[in-house]
C-alpha cells in the first residue's frame, strides 16, 4: 500500500515541473522572437551577431509609422468614448431595476461572447447597407462596442463590492445626485475605470479582424499591416516590432491588474 | 412645488443619462448588425451590388455540401482537441498555483500565466512560425542534436498547437478560480482516511471542481471554434475553418455575402448553444451541492 502514496515532496515536484514547463511553453516563443530580433542575419535560423538594425529600420519604415499612428488614434478615441459610456452603463445597471434589464445586461455581454469574425462581418454589413463610407471613424465606432463591454465588466465588479450607504451618506449631507456621483462614487471607481481603460486600450491596439472589416480610406492599423506582411513569411523587422508590441501590451496589462489589485487592497484595509 | 417637479424629473433623467448612450451604441452597432446578417443569411447567394434574390434557405442548405461540411467538421475537431489539450495541460498548472504554491506568490504566478492573453494573438502565432517553419528554430535544434527535421508548419498539428498555446491561459484562469475555493479539509480528511492520492484526486478534487472544468472547457471551445488568426497563419491551405471561410466570403475572392452571413449565424448559434448548455449545466450543479 505504501508505494501508492508517494511522499508529498515528490508530488510537489512533478506538478511543479509541469507548471514550470507550461510557463516555458508560454514564454519561450516570445523569447525566441526577441532573440532573433537582435540577429544581424536576415534569416531567423542562424545567429550572426548582435545588431539593433531591425529596430532602427522600423524608425524609417513609413508604412509602419503611419499604421502605428492609425492604431493609436483608434485606440485612444475608442477608449475615451468607452470609458464614459461604459462607466455610466455600469453605474446605471447597479442602481436601477427596470423591465428588460436582463435583456440590456445580456446585450452588454454580447461583445465578449460573439466571435470577432461574426462581429466584424455584421458591422461591415451594417455599414454597407447604410452606405456609410469606411474610414477611421467606422473603426472607432466598432472598437467602442467591445471596449464598452470590457470597461463595464471591470467597473461592475468593483461596484458590487462598493458600500451601498456611500451614496446615501453623500445625499444626506446635502450633495445632489450628480455631485454624489462625481465626488463620492467616481473616486471609488477610479482604479477599476483606469484598469478597464488600459485593458481595452490593449485590446483595441491588438485587434485585427474588426479593424480589417471596418477600415477604409487608406486607414491601416498596425495589426493589419503586420498581418499582410507575415502572410508571406518571416521578416526580421517584424520580429523587432512584435517584441516591442508584446512588451507594450504586457506592461499595460500588468499595470491594469496592479492598479485594480491595489484598489481592492485599499478598500479591504478600510 | 418646483423643487418637487425638478426632483421627479431628475429621477427620470438620471437612469436615461446613465443607460441610454451605451445602450443605443450597442443596439445600433451590435444588435441591429446581427439582425442584418440574419436577414442576409436568408437571401441565397446574395452578393454586394446585386439585386437581392428571393428569401430562402439556400445559404443554410449550402452548408450541407460535402466541402463545407468538412470545413465545419474540421473547425469543431480543432476546437475539441484544443479544449482537451488545454484541460490536460492546464489542470496541473492551476492545481499547483491554487493549492501548492506559496500563498504570497499565488496572485503573481497566476497573473504571470494569464498575462500573454492580453498580448496580440497575431504576434504570438507569428512567433510560432519562426519556430516551426522548415528552416526554423525547431528544425535547427533537431539538426544540432542529430535528428531528422520535421515539417509541422501548415499542418493540422500546428493549428492545434497554436490554438492550445493561445487559449491555455483561459483554462488555467477559470480552473484556478474553481480550485482556489476547494475545501482543503475534505482533501485532508480523505487522505487521513487512507485514500491514496489518485483516489483523492478523482473522488474529491475533480467532482468539486467540475463546474470550473465545464466553464473552462466551454470557454476554450467557443473561442477556438471562432478563431481566425491561428488557422490562417499556422494552418496553410489545408486547414480551412469556419472563420477563414467566413472571412473569404467577405474580404476574399468569393464575395458571397449571403453564404458568409449564413455561416456567421451558424457560428453565433453554436456559441450560444454552448453557453446555454453551460448555464443549464451550471445551474444543475448548483442545486446538487
Amino acid at each position: 500500500m505504501s508505494q501508492t502514496s508517494p511522499s508529498p515532496k515528490i508530488r510537489l515536484q512533478w506538478q511543479f515541473i509541469l507548471t514550470l514547463a507550461m510557463f516555458a511553453f508560454m514564454y519561450v516563443p516570445v523569447l525566441v522572437l526577441a532573440f532573433f530580433s537582435f540577429n544581424e542575419s536576415p534569416f531567423s535560423s542562424d545567429w550572426q551577431g548582435f545588431s539593433l538594425k531591425w529596430y532602427e529600420s522600423l524608425r524609417n519604415d513609413g508604412r509602419i509609422l503611419s499604421a502605428l499612428q492609425d492604431s493609436l488614434s483608434v485606440a485612444f478615441i475608442s477608449v475615451i468614448i468607452s470609458a464614459v459610456l461604459g462607466t455610466l452603463m455600469a453605474v446605471g445597471l447597479a442602481r436601477y431595476n427596470f423591465p428588460g434589464k436582463s435583456l440590456y445586461q445580456g446585450m452588454s455581454y454580447l461583445p465578449l461572447i460573439i466571435p470577432d469574425i461574426a462581429i466584424a462581418v455584421a458591422t461591415l454589413v451594417f455599414l454597407a447597407s447604410l452606405a456609410i463610407p469606411l474610414s477611421l471613424w467606422t473603426v472607432v465606432a466598432a472598437h467602442v462596442v467591445f471596449c464598452i463591454a470590457y470597461i463595464a465588466v471591470v467597473v461592475s465588479t468593483r461596484l458590487t463590492g462598493l458600500n451601498p450607504f456611500l451614496q446615501e451618506a453623500a445625499l444626506d449631507l446635502g450633495a445632489t445626485p450628480t455631485q454624489a456621483l462625481i465626488k463620492v462614487i467616481l473616486p471609488e471607481l477610479m482604479p477599476a475605470i483606469i484598469s478597464g481603460c488600459l485593458l481595452s486600450f490593449v485590446l483595441s491596439m491588438d485587434d485585427l479582424l474588426i479593424s480589417s472589416f471596418t477600415a477604409g480610406g487608406g486607414v491601416t492599423t498596425l495589426p493589419m499591416e503586420i498581418f499582410s506582411r507575415v502572410r508571406t513569411g518571416v521578416k526580421p523587422d517584424i520580429n523587432a516590432l512584435s517584441v516591442i508590441l508584446i512588451l507594450g501590451s504586457g506592461i499595460l496589462a500588468f499595470a491594469a491588474e496592479f492598479i485594480r489589485y491595489q484598489g481592492d487592497q485599499r478598500r479591504m484595509n478600510q | 412645488m418646483l423643487d418637487a417637479l425638478k426632483y421627479r424629473l431628475g429621477k427620470l433623467v438620471e437612469p436615461l443619462v446613465l443607460l441610454l448612450p451605451a445602450g443605443v451604441w450597442l443596439l445600433l452597432l451590435l444588435v441591429v448588425p446581427t439582425l442584418m446578417i440574419l436577414e442576409l443569411s436568408l437571401l441565397p447567394d446574395f452578393r454586394l451590388g446585386q439585386a437581392p434574390p428571393d428569401y430562402g434557405l439556400g445559404n443554410y442548405l449550402k452548408i450541407f455540401e460535402p466541402i463545407y461540411l468538412l470545413v465545419i467538421f474540421r473547425s469543431v475537431f480543432f476546437a475539441v482537441i484544443c479544449t482537451l489539450l488545454c484541460l490536460l495541460l492546464g489542470f496541473p498548472v492551476a492545481y499547483w498555483i491554487a493549492l501548492m504554491a506559496p500563498d504570497r506568490w499565488r496572485n503573481l504566478l497566476l497573473l504571470g500565466f494569464v498575462l500573454p492573453l492580453w498580448t496580440s494573438s497575431l504576434l504570438r502565432s507569428y512567433a510560432w512560425i519562426t519556430i516551426l517553419r522548415p528552416t526554423g528554430v525547431l528544425n535547427s535544434t533537431l539538426g544540432a542534436i542529430g535528428l531528422p527535421p520535421i515539417e509541422i508548419l501548415n499542418t493540422q498539428v500546428s493549428v492545434v498547437l497554436g490554438l492550445a498555446y493561445n487559449f491555455l491561459p483561459y483554462m488555467v484562469l477559470i480552473l484556478y478560480a474553481s480550485l482556489e475555493k476547494l475545501d482543503r479539509r475534505l482533501l485532508e480528511a480523505a487522505a487521513d482516511l487512507g485514500a491514496p492520492p489518485p483516489q483523492v484526486f478523482m473522488k474529491v478534487t475533480v467532482p468539486q471542481s467540475l463546474p470550473g472544468i465545464a466553464a473552462g472547457s466551454l470557454l476554450v471551445f467557443i473561442t477556438s471554434l471562432g478563431d481566425f488568426v491561428v488557422p490562417e497563419l499556422l494552418g496553410g491551405a489545408s486547414s480551412m475553418t469556419m472563420a477563414r471561410l467566413i472571412y473569404n466570403q467577405f474580404l476574399g475572392a468569393s464575395r458571397n455575402w449571403g453564404f458568409g452571413s449564413g455561416l456567421s449565424m451558424l457560428l453565433i448559434l453554436a456559441v450560444s448553444a454552448a453557453i446555454a448548455l453551460l448555464l443549464k449545466y451550471g445551474d444543475r450543479k448548483a442545486e446538487t451541492f
